[in-house]
C-alpha cells in the first residue's frame, strides 16, 4: 500500500519533470537550500510545505528543486553555484547561516533571484525575508509564565544570533509580566537540528526543576523528552507539531511561508521582482499561532489570544517600554517601542534575564 | 550560577545512557577495522538500525524485537558494503560513504508512515534489592538491557581479540591479509562476517537513539554520532576498553555541559560547548602515547590472486 504510493507519486514527478511547459516558454526554476531533512517536523519541514504551495498554485509554470541537509558555510555554496548553473531562476536558502554563502553567490550569477531568510544583508538580486516570530514568542512567554509551577522555564537555544536572542527577550518580558518570580534557564545546544542533543538539553533543563521548555530549535525530540517526564509543558516550533497536543505541546508559532514564495516566484515571472526586505508577523499571516489545547485554563487561554489578536492589528507591540537591558542601563522608556533596526540586530538581553549570551 | 540545581545522580545516569549508541556503533567499528576493513558507511548503518528497530518496535510493540530488527537491517546494509568491497573489490573510502548516503536515503523512505509516532518504552532491567541502593542504585543498577549488553559487548569482544582463537585470526586477516591468505584462512569470509557485526552494532546503536534516547522517529536522527564512533575508534588506538571510555567521557561531557549551561556556570558557552571533542581527545591522544598502530592491513584491498 505504502510501496505503491510512493511507486505512483513517483510516476508522477518523473513525467511533470521533464520537458518545457506546453506553451514553449521554459519553467520558471526555483531552488530551496534546507538546513535539515524536510521530516524534522519543524523548520524545513514548513519551508517545504511553501515550496508544495508553490508547485501547487503555479503548476506547470513552475519547476522546484530542493536540497536537504545542507551544512551552513562552504558546503552551502557549493549547492547554490551547483542550483544556479542548472538553471534555476530563483533560489531560496532557508537559514541565516546561509547569509555569506548567498552573498557571495549571488555576486557570480546576477541574473539569479536569491531569497535569503532572517538575515540582514542584501544586494541587487538578493532579498531578505523573515517573520517576526517574536510575536508568537511573546504569547508563548505569556503561557509559560502563567503555567510554570517551579517558577523555572527551561529555553533551547540554538546559535547566539539576533533572530533566537529576540525569542528570549520576548518570551521572558511577557512571561516575568505576569509571574515576576520567573526565572529562565537558557541551554545553547550549537545546533539546528540534531534530535538526540536536544532531548539530552530538554532533559538536563527538566532534571534542573524546568516545567515548561521552549524550543528554538528544529525537531520534536524536546517534546518527546517533555512527554515521557510527564508534566512539563513544551510549545510547537516553526510548525505545529501537533502529534505533541493537547499535552505536553500546548500551542505553537507555525511559519507560513507559502503565501510569500508564491508571490516571489510570480514576481520573478512577470519581471517585476525587486531586492527587498520583508518581515511580516501575525498580521500579516506569515506567523500562526497553534491551537492552544485545552490543558491551558481558560482564561489564560483568552488572555493569550487577546495579546494575539492585539499583535495582529498593530495596537500592541511585543517590545513596548519601559524595558530596561540586562546591565540595568534604559533600553526603551514608557509606552516606547522598539524599532526594527534594533530588533533585527538585537544582541542583548533584558533586565532579568541571567548569563550573558555567547560571543 | 546554581550548582546545587545539578543533580550528579540523574547526570551521571544521563551519560551512561547518552553514551551508548556511540558506544555500540564504535565496539562495532573496531571489530570491522581490527579484520583490516575501513567502513566508513557507520552513520548510514546506524539511521539505518534506527527506523528499523523503531518501525519493528512499532509494529510488534516489542522494544527488543525492535532491537533485534536494528541489528538484522544494519548487517543486511553493512552486507552491501561486504559485497561491493570484498567481492567486487570496491574502494572501501568511497563505499563507505556510498552507504551512508544511501542509508540516509532509505531510512527517510522506510520512515514515511513513522513520524509523529509513539514508541513502545523499554522498561529498567529489575535487579531487585541491588537498584534500591543509595547512590548507586540509580546511577548503575537501574537502567535499560540495552545499555547493559552495550557493556556487555565491550568485555565480549576484548576477551574475544585478546584470548581466543577466533580473535587472533581475525587480527591476523587485520594485519597482514596475505599471511593470513597463506596460511589458509579465509580472509574474505573472515572479514564479511566482522563488518556484518559491526554493521549489527550500529544498527543497535541508532535503534538506541530512536527506541531510548529521544524517542522518536525522526529523518536524520543521529546527527552525526557515527562519525563521532568511527572517530573514536582511532582515538582509541583500536582497543575496546578505551573505546568505553571515550564514549563514556565524551557522552559524560556532553551532558554535563548541557547541565553546567542550564545552571548559569560562568564558564563562556563555546568552551562548554567544544569541551565534550577536546577532552575526549586528549585523554586519548595521552593514552595512547604508546604508540600502538594502526592494523597493518586497514583499508587496503585483498584479492586472493595478488
Amino acid at each position: 500500500m505504502k510501496l505503491t504510493t510512493f511507486l505512483t507519486s513517483a510516476a508522477v514527478a518523473l513525467g511533470l519533470a521533464t520537458g518545457v511547459a506546453a506553451d514553449g516558454h521554459e519553467k520558471t526554476k526555483v531552488g530551496f537550500v534546507y538546513v535539515g531533512p524536510i521530516g524534522d517536523g519543524g523548520w524545513t519541514y514548513e519551508h517545504n510545505k511553501g515550496r508544495l504551495m508553490v508547485e501547487e498554485q503555479l503548476g506547470d509554470a513552475v519547476e522546484t528543486v530542493y536540497v536537504e541537509n545542507v551544512a551552513e558555510g562552504p558546503d552551502s555554496e557549493r549547492v547554490m553555484t551547483q542550483m544556479a548553473l542548472d538553471g534555476a531562476d530563483l533560489i531560496f536558502t532557508t537559514s541565516f547561516g546561509y547569509m555569506d554563502a548567498t552573498i557571495n553567490i549571488a555576486k557570480k550569477f546576477p541574473d539569479v533571484k536569491f531569497e535569503h531568510a532572517t538575515g540582514y544583508k542584501r544586494a541587487d538580486n538578493v532579498s531578505t525575508y523573515s517573520a517576526r516570530f517574536y510575536e508568537g514568542r511573546a504569547i508563548q512567554g505569556h503561557i509559560a509564565g502563567k503555567m510554570t509551577k517551579s517558577n523555572i522555564v527551561g529555553y533551547i537555544a540554538s546559535y547566539p544570533i539576533p533572530e533566537v536572542i529576540r525569542g528570549i527577550n520576548a518570551a521572558y518580558i511577557h512571561a516575568a509580566k505576569v509571574n515576576p518570580d520567573v526565572e529562565f534557564k537558557i541551554i545553547w545546544a550549537y545546533t539546528w537540528f540534531d534530535p538526540a542533543k536536544e532531548a539530552d538539553a530538554a532533559r538536563a533543563l527538566i532534571e534542573q526543576g524546568a516545567d515548561v521548555v521552549l524550543q528554538h530549535t528544529d525537531s520534536t525530540a524536546p517534546q518527546a523528552a517533555a512527554q515521557e517526564a510527564g508534566d512539563v509543558v513544551t510549545f510547537g516550533q516553526a510548525s505545529d507539531m501537533a502529534q505533541y497536543a493537547p499535552f505536553p505541546r500546548v500551542s505553537s508559532i507555525i511559519d507560513e511561508w507559502g503565501p510569500y514564495y508564491v508571490a516571489r516566484t510570480k514576481a520573478v515571472m512577470d519581471g517585476t521582482w525587486e531586492s527587498t526586505d520583508t518581515w511580516d508577523g501575525i498580521g500579516a499571516g506569515m506567523v500562526g499561532i497553534g491551537e492552544i489545547s485545552d490543558a491551558v485554563p481558560a482564561d489564560v487561554k483568552e488572555e493569550a489570544l487577546a495579546m494575539k489578536a492585539a499583535i495582529a492589528d498593530g495596537s500592541y507591540h511585543p517590545f513596548t517600554g519601559p524595558i530596561k537591558k540586562q546591565d540595568g542601563s534604559d533600553w526603551l522608556a514608557e509606552g516606547e517601542v522598539a524599532d526594527d533596526a534594533t530588533l533585527a540586530g538585537m544582541n542583548f538581553y533584558v533586565e532579568g534575564l541571567t548569563g550573558e549570551i555567547p560571543q | 550560577m546554581d550548582l546545587s540545581a545539578i543533580n550528579p545522580i540523574l547526570l551521571i545516569a544521563a551519560l551512561m545512557s547518552a553514551a551508548t549508541p556511540i558506544l555500540l556503533a564504535a565496539t562495532g567499528e573496531l571489530v570491522v577495522e581490527r579484520a583490516g576493513v575501513l567502513n566508513l558507511g557507520v552513520e548510514g548503518m546506524m539511521i539505518v538500525g534506527a527506523i528499523c528497530g523503531f518501525a519493528i518496535a512499532v509494529e510488534t510493540n516489542s522494544p527488543l524485537a525492535g532491537f533485534v530488527a536494528a541489528a538484522a537491517g544494519g548487517a543486511a546494509l553493512s552486507l552491501l558494503f561486504a559485497l561491493l568491497t570484498q567481492v567486487a573489490l570496491a574502494n572501501q573510502v568511497a563505499s563507505g560513504l556510498a552507504l551512508t548516503l544511501f542509508g540516509l536515503g532509505l531510512s527517510a523512505l522506510l520512515g514515511q508512515g513513522y513520524v509523529g509516532v509513539k514508541p513502545p518504552r523499554m522498561g529498567d532491567v529489575n535487579l531487585g534489592p541491588l537498584a534500591e541502593i543509595p547512590v548507586l542504585g540509580p546511577i548503575i543498577f537501574s537502567h535499560d538491557p540495552i545499555l547493559y549488553i552495550g557493556i556487555l559487548f565491550v568485555a565480549g569482544v576484548w576477551a574475544t581479540l585478546k584470548f581466543t582463537r577466533v580473535g587472533l585470526v581475525l587480527r591476523a586477516v587485520g594485519e597482514n591479509h596475505d599471511a593470513a591468505h597463506a596460511l589458509g584462512y579465509k580472509v574474505v569470509r573472515i572479514r564479511t562476517l566482522a563488518i556484518m557485526f559491526g554493521g549489527a552494532l550500529a544498527g543497535m546503536g541508532g535503534a538506541y537513539i530512536s527506541l531510548i534516547r529521544v524517542p522518536q522517529w525522526t529523518e536524520g536522527m543521529t546527527a552525526g554520532v557515527g562519525w563521532i564512533a568511527l572517530a573514536l575508534v582511532v582515538f582509541a588506538s583500536w582497543k575496546p576498553w578505551r573505546v568505553l571510555l571515550g564514549a563514556y567521557l565524551f557522552g559524560g561531557i556532553a551532558q554535563l555541559q548541557l547541565n553546567l549551561q542550564g545552571a548559569g556556570v560562568a564558564i563562556p558557552v563555546e568552551y562548554l560547548a567544544m569541551s565534550p571533542y577536546i577532552i575526549t581527545i586528549i585523554v586519548l591522544v595521552i593514552l595512547s602515547a604508546d604508540k600502538s598502530a594502526a592494523p597493518g592491513s586497514l583499508g587496503r584491498t585483498f584479492h586472493a590472486s595478488s
